[in-house]
């Protein structure tokens, strides 16, 4: 289900007070087609991940309309948000079991998106024993079982390690290729949102507003020839640049 | 794309949250893997101790006591003075365990603990989770109810004792309200901890997914508070070990648990069997200690961060 102009997200000009008064969100337009990869970055504390709250329904928007379709939403946390006393296969077929689907069929979808994630072998280990990163996978895959139209990320890698976040984001970016979602991805890192997008919101301080936003006119797949491009260079200068205006 | 440079096995760096005496009791007590060799070394310095304290006891009733007592009286009469005071461990092994008589009424008091503290922790256990499910459920439930069972747990029991002695009498009944009462607190307040501990982040997700309140108590609540409420079995089988003591031992009549038998062998002067009952109890505590540290460490290893594996 996509609404009528074909975008699977859209945020026409929303905003948001806290009920103590506080706006963290004000005037906020954009939309996300399927195939679309948008990156948000912005100063911390801007409301980048009230955003994704408001898209997804956690929060409520105070003005503006937000529109999504509700029932297939990808969601992964700052933290992997694993059940401790589930075990990887359980912990992946969770949503499944939420939404009433049967066992047969959740435990066909969390065998596929373990093997998508590359965790074959891991369905009976408890979080505990997985890494970091590995503990996100079970986070991805978790969300790939009810194959969400729309994606939203919520600076999904942040307490990880740069050679394994690099890693992450080449598998999310294998993922969109595959799924061709509508991706909505929160970072507080420049070179990660532009790596991973089609194109990069630049939000100001609170009350976050878009101040910017660039298109990134490269194709897929992205590898560490992009990363160290000219190109790649200079679209980071200017979207620093931006984020810099962001804290005048 | 796996990240493989990390073992697998490697635990993440979560910080333990085992309370200190506990972790250190566990390492005793529940010796983590490791060949037959390995845990009797572990065995090493509990026995030194165990041995090191039987030594200094035997010191001051032989070396010291005895002389001081001999000085004004007569030999015999210092002799049964020493008795009284501090009896030797081989004279207290034999009376109490190896004559039979005497092993057959400690065992009998014995038994009658047993039976105060497993029924009396279970009903606490009925009482102390639903208590707990129903506060975390419904803020309204635990405003009214939670400052009372601060009240329970603060009234001292020595207080109580004589109350419900008049109110129920001094029987099987009377003795499990002792019970029940002092090892209430610890299981609501565990529990309803545990049932609370359920991150931020994952009641998002049932909330995503608008998960009922019975799925999300079932399916998160419930099973995040397991180690929590297995920790305030932990301290309530302790309580309840004691409350059942206590019970008999002001209640003073009825049916002879190791209380009464306590008081009856200061009455008679009966060192020995005395402390015999005191072993006994003692033995008691530390086996449901054991016993539900154990059964923690098997409900929750596999999984808990906090937990040793």
């Amino acid at each position: 289900m996509s609404t009528a102009d074909g975008s699977t997200l859209v945020f026409d000009s929303v905003g948001m007070v806290y009920p103590d008064g506080t706006e963290a969100l004000k005037d906020i337009s954009f939309q996300v087609s399927p195939g679309e990869f948008v990156t948000v970055v912005g100063p911390s504390g801007c409301g980048k991940s009230t955003l994704l709250k408001l898209a997804s329904g956690l929060l409520d928007h105070t003005s503006g309309s937000v529109n999504i379709d509700r029932d297939r939403i990808g969601y992964v946390f700052q933290d992997a948000t694993l059940l401790p006393w589930r075990t990887v296969q359980k912990n992946v077929e969770l949503l499944a079991e939420l939404h009433d689907i049967d066992a047969a069929e959740r435990t066909r979808r969390a065998r596929e998106a373990i093997d998508l994630v590359d965790l074959s072998g891991f369905e009976k280990h408890h979080p505990k024993r997985l890494s970091g990163g590995m503990k996100m996978r079970v986070s991805l895959a978790r969300s790939l079982t009810l194959d969400p139209s729309v994606f939203l990320f919520d600076e999904p890698f942040g307490a990880l390690d740069e050679i394994t976040r690099e890693r992450l984001n080449d598998e999310v970016l294998e993922l969109f290729a595959l799924k061709r979602f509508a991706g909505l991805f929160i970072t507080h890192s420049i070179y990660e949102a532009i790596y991973m997008s089609t194109r990069v919101l630049v939000m100001s301080a609170r009350p976050g507003r878009v101040i910017a936003e660039f298109e990134v006119p490269y194709g897929f797949p992205r590898d560490e020839h992009f990363r160290f491009s000219p190109e790649f260079a200079e679209l980071s200068g200017e979207v620093s640049e931006a984020l810099r205006m962001s804290y005048a | 794309m796996t990240d493989t440079q990390r073992p697998v096995d490697a635990p993440s760096s979560t910080p333990r949250q085992v309370p200190d005496e506990i972790a250190a009791t566990s390492a005793v007590f529940y010796p983590a893997g490791g060949t037959l060799m390995q845990k009797l070394r572990l065995l090493v310095g509990p026995l030194a101790v165990f041995g090191a304290v039987i030594g200094v006891w035997y010191l001051l009733s032989w070396r010291y006591l005895a002389p001081l007592l001999g000085r004004d009286g007569g030999a015999e009469a210092a002799e049964r003075l020493r008795n009284t005071l501090l009896p030797y461990p081989h004279d207290i092994v034999s009376e109490s365990f190896l004559n039979g008589e005497n092993l057959a009424e400690l065992l009998g008091g014995l038994w009658l603990d047993v039976k105060l503290s497993f029924f009396g922790l279970a009903i606490a256990a009925i009482i102390g989770i639903s208590g707990a499910v129903a506060m975390s459920q419904a803020k309204w439930v635990e405003r009214s109810f939670y400052p009372y069972a601060v009240f329970v747990q603060t009234v001292p029991i020595l207080a109580l004792v004589p109350l419900i002695g008049l109110f129920f009498g001094f029987g099987f009944g009377a003795r499990l309200l002792v019970v029940v009462i002092i090892s209430l607190f610890p299981i609501i307040t565990n529990t309803l901890f545990g049932l609370r501990s359920a991150e931020r982040g994952l009641h998002d997700i049932f909330t995503l997914h608008e998960a009922s309140r019975w799925t999300r108590f079932v399916k998160l609540q419930l099973p995040a508070s397991i180690p929590a409420m297995m920790t305030g079995f932990q301290i309530s089988a302790g309580l309840s070990v004691i409350g059942a003591i206590v019970g008999d031992f002001f209640f003073g009549r009825g049916e002879r648990g190791l209380g009464n038998l306590i008081q009856f062998y200061v009455n008679r002067l009966q060192p020995e069997q005395l402390w015999g009952a005191l072993t006994f109890s003692t033995l008691l505590g530390l086996f449901v200690f054991v016993l539900f540290g154990w059964l923690r460490t098997r409900l929750t290893a596999s999984w808990y961060e906090g937990s040793e594996t």
